[in-house]
């Protein structure tokens, strides 16, 4: 292929002094290759001693960093225009290598990370900048746990983590820092006294407090690297709205089921959160952990991999996951890569930004802080009434609305089962004559079927306050809850 | 080695330091190489994409380097070298200049702006890729 290279100015004495020079070649390190065939003066300025691209050369083809593309593999057509394109103060290393310096290990630490300085990629100058490194964690969930847990581990030196939950007993799981007889305690206390246990080198900073458009910006001035371990779409963009402003590249995770995701958004270098996703799913589409579940193995493997990346930021190692989506499908045992590139349209990393502070994200994903629809108190019915009204032989039918396997889990003696998503075609199958009493897990799905039967016409239908959770608490405590 | 310019280019880039002022400003030098000298046509602006410690650093991305690459050769000139200021600080490279500078043979012009007004400017030129010296401004 007939191509153009395009030859910087401080480089043209070297290359017979003409401004572009046209080679033959199908891919972008036969050009390179065949330029310094052409020219061999311009190798040393091209490339370092080791006979890589000196760390300020980019290679472009056209309007596109074959960084993105398929690096020198990247495949030219005729008539296309390479150009070498220095950054200037640049490089994707967030660990400057003087504060690196600053740092010095003792011998414990030498012997502790022995197996790290003996690999090249890592050695003596590499945990120095890890052990400079400020990493801010939100989150000490299902991917927060691992990820600190190795993160610690590797002696990343200051390790923040955001969070103000109790641990409970469904997070044991697959939250991994946590153990049963944390259950009640802050998640902090936890995460941290587990972490000191493994590395007591480690600075932890406990943040307990949520994560606020008012605090996010001052949380993130203290720390190099934000990773994100939530799983809500208003802290989601939050972070990475916050991250984009104060110029933090944002290692990102989720999960769902069997399938997770991870990429680094880092807008200096390529694309953010909003780029991929400019608008939030309409709320209630997208069910959380809580609500759809998640395979308790599965962050692990992703919260890893935010790790591994988050590692190879402080390191400046490797190829980054800026611009990569990594998508695991755990039923498949398969992971894939989109591309992903930076939108130009972008609101908040675009050529023109319209967004310059953070905003209300709990707004702008349409979460509304009452999700609890009111029936009114003549359609509510209290688990303790439910009782007296079965022990006096009252005529009623009781319906439970939740999925068929909660119902596998427990039940109230009685009900019958109508997925809240099929009693609209199922209405016909209940009598308005009826007393009805309807029941979920925690009253929030049957206030609204409750609701939907009141259009309809339904006068005698009660909801079940407080669901199933409450019944075992008030009434049965044989009813496990989950 | 030696870089040519005009008053009218230092005053422009004296001005561009002090309306940035706390923060770096920086920009590309426009113009041609001629045996060892640099010779100044234009002084080209461009935006410091440094969000944060932008009083202490400055970032030029590709992209800027594209646009200002595209432009200097519509116009026939070349990058010969780029500037910034350092505000509150002495006008010579730091250790970080250095690591994160091009090639030899550019010239490096940085202004000194002293609690928002421009004092102290210099030009430095790499012989090679360890060290940056000082090189003659000669006004033309």
């Amino acid at each position: 292929m007939a191509v153009n290279i395009l030859i910087p100015t401080a480089l043209r004495n070297y290359a017979g002094g003409s401004d572009s020079v046209a080679v033959d070649a199908g891919t972008v390190d036969a050009a390179l290759d065949s330029l310094t065939g052409k020219y061999p003066d311009l190798k040393k300025h091209l490339y370092n001693d080791e006979g890589r691209l000196r760390h300020f050369v980019n290679i472009y083809v056209n309007d596109e960093d074959i960084r993105y593309s398929e690096k020198g593999a990247t495949p030219l057509k005729d008539g296309d225009a390479v150009s070498i394109v220095p950054s200037i103060a640049g490089g994707v290393a967030v660990i400057e290598d003087e504060t690196a310096n600053a740092v010095e290990l003792d011998r414990d630490e030498i012997l502790r990370y022995s197996r790290h300085l003996i690999m090249p990629e890592v050695a003596l100058e590499g945990q120095k900048k890890l052990k400079a490194a400020k990493v801010l964690c939100i989150g000490a969930g299902g991917l927060g746990s691992p990820l600190a847990l190795y993160l610690g581990a590797a002696g990343v030196g200051k390790l923040g983590i955001v969070d103000f939950d109790v641990v409970d007993f469904t997070n044991l799981q697959r939250q991994i820092i946590h153990s049963t007889s944390n259950v009640g305690r802050p998640k902090l206390d936890s995460a941290k006294e587990r972490i000191a246990e493994i590395n007591p080198y480690v600075e932890v900073v406990p943040h307990e407090t949520a994560l606020t458009s008012e605090n996010a910006l001052e949380l993130f001035a203290d720390y190099d690297i934000i990773v994100d371990g939530t799983d809500n779409f208003p802290t989601r963009y939050l972070v990475n709205d916050a991250c984009v402003l104060s110029g933090k590249p944002n290692v990102y995770g989720s999960i769902f089921r069997f399938e997770g995701q991870a990429t680094v958004f880092y807008a200096k270098e390529g694309p953010c959160y909003r780029c991929l996703y400019p608008e939030p799913p309409p709320p209630g589409l997208v069910p959380s952990c809580a609500e759809g579940g998640v395979l308790g193995v599965l962050p692990g493997i992703i919260g890893v991999i935010q790790a591994i990346e988050t590692v190879k930021l402080i390191l400046g190692k490797g190829d980054s996951l800026i611009g990569r989506l990594m998508l695991f499908d755990a039923l498949k045992m398969k992971f894939r890569e989109l591309k992903l590139r930076k939108n130009p349209e972008c609101p908040i990393c675009g050529v023109n930004p319209t967004i310059h502070e953070l905003i209300d994200y709990q707004e702008f994903c349409g979460v509304t802080h009452q999700p609890q629809i009111d029936v009114g108190a003549d359609f509510e019915i209290t688990p303790a009434e439910l009782k007296a009204k079965m022990d006096r032989g009252d005529e009623f039918v009781l319906v439970d609305v939740r999925e068929p396997e909660e119902y596998a889990i427990c039940r109230i003696p009685g009900s019958r089962l109508i997925p809240k998503a099929t009693v609209p075609e199922r209405l016909h199958e209940l009598s308005s004559a009826d007393e009805i009493v309807v029941h979920c897990r925690s009253g929030v799905r049957s206030g609204q079927v409750v609701d939907l039967m009141k259009q309809a016409g339904y006068r005698k239908v009660k909801n079940l306050v407080g669901g199933i959770l409450r019944w075992s608490d008030d009434v049965d405590p044989s009813v496990p809850k989950y | 080695m030696a870089i040519k310019v005009k008053r009218e280019h230092l005053d422009q880039i004296r001005k561009h330091g002090e309306s940035t002022y706390p923060y770096e400003c920086c920009g590309f030098l426009l113009g041609a190489r001629e045996g060892e000298t640099n010779v100044l046509g234009e002084a080209f602006p461009a935006e410091n994409e440094r969000r944060e410690s932008r009083e202490t650093r400055y970032l030029i991305t590709p992209e800027q380097y594209k646009r200002a690459d595209d432009y200097a050769r519509s116009a026939g000139l070349g990058i010969i070298g780029y500037y910034h200021s350092h505000p509150d600080h002495p006008a010579a490279p730091s250790g970080y200049d250095l690591d994160h500078s091009c090639w030899p043979g550019e010239s490096y012009i940085i202004v000194a702006v002293e609690q928002g007004k421009s004092a102290a400017l210099n030009s430095f030129t790499k012989p090679d890729y360890t060290r940056f010296e000082q090189e003659e401004i000669l006004i033309m």
